[in-house]
């Protein structure tokens, strides 16, 4: 408690360079546009081979690789190769972190589709992306929310690393408290990330009340 | 810079160079601090997930807990423990303990849940007492989606761990940092490519035992 | 009319599940495929609207080769109704129902409409409409499978299996409703089942496939059960062929003696010889204490009787 006090107390922390908004709006930046990117990525990716069965193995392998590429790893390889005048070299690893849920959960809700699904809604005459896009993704919409939560998620909470190679973002607070041994930053810092993973969290629970039919049993 | 991505010679003579900081050394630690944490995990999580799906009204608020750990950053959870347990390897095993949990126990009330409602009527039917209906009926039914589960959970403490290089403790990401502050990249790719062998084994591994443990569930990937 | 030609279905795998079969489905009739489990009903079945192409011969609809049509273009015109339903979950009942009619390009208020129209011809209450599939019986919910078929008024309509995952009540009921609908309809209907009873009952031709994807025989169901054409099909029509038979001959036919003193429909078997068969009226006999089985009319006024022996010379023929 003394801690949270010391820190959204401190009017160093509300102007200039270390302000919470604009560190706030930084840390958004970076894991908005790495989601972005990754759904773009994932989701007509998941729902190709999740529809046609092709290079299903591959790409539900490389994925689970995927999750394993260590994101502090990647970040300095990328800064060393490139330079840090993009966003690129944060938004890489992100990337590289996001797509793995979004494309395992797309690909599984379409291919876990009920097959007399699928068989009605060919052989009511429905063409093969009808029966994508009318039958199976409807259907298939809890799970690939699901994924599109967990991804966006894990990026809040990992684009806190971009501030070891000297990036924004709300990690600043936890790499610049932990060298100043400053514990009321590093949880200041903690506790304004893991808001920011509710707010996203409520964002998608909205989300899929709106947007998932009633018809469609809620996965988890 | 036009220093090559990868210098063996680099790799030969830091791969056992008896120093604390040895690849080798990098290697097993991680190791440790990786499996330790997935494995408490495991045993926590199986009767927590055995409580909820019991009691359903546990589900929702441990669900909830759960999702607020599994959002929380790595870092900041090493940072703030650094000044409990000091540079330590628990350091970093207590937060990836969490991590862990926040896939796992989901996972095992999935794996209850997945056992069909006529298979467990028929066990009561025939007489089985709940904690042999438990570990001789529902458990195995369980197993498929548990180890996915599993798989996810060891796969991500893996990567995770490298993040503990920042407080001192985090096995092979040390390499991550030691190529950033030397601006030499391979220490960085060797790390990078220790890292998702380690974890591509771990996975391996699963996929097997899975295979040996549930001979009777369809094959997956 | 359908028309198999030589129809051969290899899978890849090697089976064979269908072994030119040569047949033809009459218009505005029920054609039953009967047959044990994995015979080749459904891959028969399913060939006529392209979810599976043969591997040899020729399916003709009207005359015209089924290969030659666009599958999506040939499916919209043939009803199809599988065994689970195949309900979109995502879907309200009225719009399930009319998915196809939306396929073609229907304005939505008609192809609505059209949806109330068919929820109650298969005998559902409209509230049902605003409803999402599950929360449907399963009878229900086959009963909206069929109003889906019916959408677009194909002329053609598979049906797989359709009744067979519900219970016998329900069942009966849908297969009453099925030979209601199809009286007002006249609708070419492909029926699959594995259930002997429902074939005859419900089958104006019933064709029976042996496994190995052969036709063992086509016939008329009363001519099925008088006189099977193997010792497979005789196996497969089961005991009580006799019997059961009898439910195909009217009763119309059937001299009647005036009744005797005292003989009222109350403690008599009874059945009506304008409506019922040959099989009823033997029931009605079995059922009283002197033999006699007692025929009215509709109103239930005294036609006559009739008596075992001379049911049974009946019966005969
Ligand atoms: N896609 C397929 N690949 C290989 N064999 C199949 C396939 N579908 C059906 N079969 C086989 O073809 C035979 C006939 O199947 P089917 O037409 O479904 O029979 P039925 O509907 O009469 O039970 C069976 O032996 C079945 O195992
Ligand atoms: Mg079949």
């Amino acid at each position: 408690m003394n801690w949270l006090i010391e820190f959204f107390g401190s009017a160093e922390y509300w102007t200039g360079d270390d302000a919470i908004p604009l560190r706030l709006l930084q840390h958004l930046e970076y894991s908005f546009l790495a989601f972005a990117i990754a759904a773009l990525v994932a989701i007509p990716l998941g729902l190709l081979i999740g529809h046609t069965g092709r290079g299903a193995v591959i790409v539900v392998v490389s994925a689970n690789a995927a999750r394993a590429l260590p994101t502090l790893g990647l970040l300095v390889l990328v800064v060393l190769l490139i330079g840090v005048g993009t966003l690129w070299p944060v938004l890489i690893p992100l990337i590289a972190l996001a797509i793995p849920p979004i494309l395992v959960n797309t690909y599984e809700g379409i291919r876990g589709a009920d097959p007399d699904l699928r068989d009605a809604a060919y052989g009511m005459g429905l063409r093969g992306s009808q029966v994508l896009f009318r039958a199976l993704l409807p259907v298939a919409l809890p799970l690939i929310l699901l994924g599109l939560r967990l991804s966006a998620i894990t990026v809040v909470a990992t684009a806190t690393v971009a501030a070891y190679v000297g990036l924004g973002g709300l990690g600043r607070y936890i790499i610049d408290g932990l060298a100043t041994k400053n514990y009321a930053e590093v949880f200041g810092g903690a506790v304004l990330v893991v808001l920011l993973a509710l707010a996203v969290q409520t964002l998608f629970t909205l989300l899929s009340r709106v947007i998932v039919s009633p018809g469609v049993r809620q996965v988890r | 810079m036009d220093e090559p991505l990868v210098r063996w010679d680099w790799i030969a003579r830091n791969w056992d160079n008896g120093g604390p900081t040895s690849v080798k050394v990098l290697l097993e630690n991680h190791i440790v601090m990786a499996f330790v944490p997935v494995i408490a995990g495991l045993l926590i999580a199986i009767p927590l997930g055995l409580a909820c799906a019991r009691y359903r009204w546990l589900y929702q608020p441990t669900v909830g807990i759960m999702n607020v750990v599994y959002s929380l950053p790595s870092l900041a959870l090493f940072s703030i423990l650094l000044s409990v347990t000091g540079l330590t390897q628990t350091t970093v095993i207590i937060p990836l303990t969490l991590f862990s949990l926040a896939v796992l126990i989901p996972a095992v009330v999935d794996g209850m849940q997945s056992v069909p409602d006529h298979v467990r009527q028929s066990a009561v039917a025939m007489g089985f007492q709940p904690m042999r209906r438990l570990t001789r009926v529902e458990l195995p039914i369980a197993v498929p989606v548990v180890l996915a589960g599993l798989r996810v959970a060891a796969v991500s403490s893996i990567s995770l761990v490298s993040v503990g290089a920042l407080i001192g403790q985090g096995g092979l990401g040390y390499l991550f940092i030691d190529g950033w502050q030397r601006q030499f990249y391979t220490p960085i790719v060797v790390g990078i490519v220790l890292v998702v062998a380690l974890a591509l084994v771990a996975d391996l591994v699963i996929i097997v035992a899975q295979r040996l443990l549930t001979p009777w569930s369809r094959r997956r990937a | 009319m359908i028309t198999f030609d030589g129809v051969t279905k290899r899978y890849a795998d090697g089976t064979v599940a269908v072994d030119d079969l040569s047949l033809e489905v009459p218009d505005g009739a029920i054609t039953v495929f009967v047959g044990p489990s994995g015979c080749g009903k459904t891959t028969s079945l399913r060939m006529i609207n392209r979810m599976i192409d043969p591997t040899g011969g020729r399916i003709l609809l009207d005359g015209k080769d089924v290969t030659a049509v666009d599958p999506a273009t040939l499916r919209r015109g043939i009803g199809y109704v599988i065994q689970q339903a195949g309900l979109f979950p995502h879907r309200r009942i009225v719009d399930n129902i009319a998915t196809v009619p939306f396929l073609l390009g229907w304005d939505k208020k008609k192809a609505r409409a059209r949806a109330m129209e068919l929820l109650e011809r298969v005998g559902l209450d409209p509230k049902m409409a605003r409803r999402y599939p599950y929360q449907l019986s399963g009878g229900q919910q086959q009963r909206v499978g069929v109003a889906r078929a019916l959408a677009a008024d194909p002329p053609v309509l598979l049906m797989d299996e359709p009744f067979s995952a519900v219970d016998p009540i329900v069942r009966t009921s849908l297969q009453e409703e099925l030979l209601r609908l199809q009286s007002e309809l006249h609708k070419t209907i492909v029926f699959v089942t594995h259930d002997i009873d429902e074939a005859v009952k419900l089958g104006d031709t019933v064709a029976v496939l042996r496994v190995g994807g052969k036709l063992a025989q086509v016939a008329a169901p009363a001519d099925l059960l008088s006189d099977p054409a193997d010792d497979f099909v005789r196996e497969f029509l089961g005991r009580d062929r006799g019997i059961r038979r009898l439910g195909f001959v009217p009763a119309k036919n059937l001299a009647l003696d005036p009744a005797p003193e005292g003989v009222t429909p109350e403690g008599h078997g009874t059945f009506n010889p304008a409506r019922d068969s040959l099989r009823a009226a033997l029931d009605a006999a079995l059922l009283s204490p002197d033999g006699l089985a007692v025929a009215v009319d509709d109103d239930g006024r005294v036609l006559g009787v009739v008596g075992e022996a001379a049911l049974v010379g009946a019966a005969r023929g």
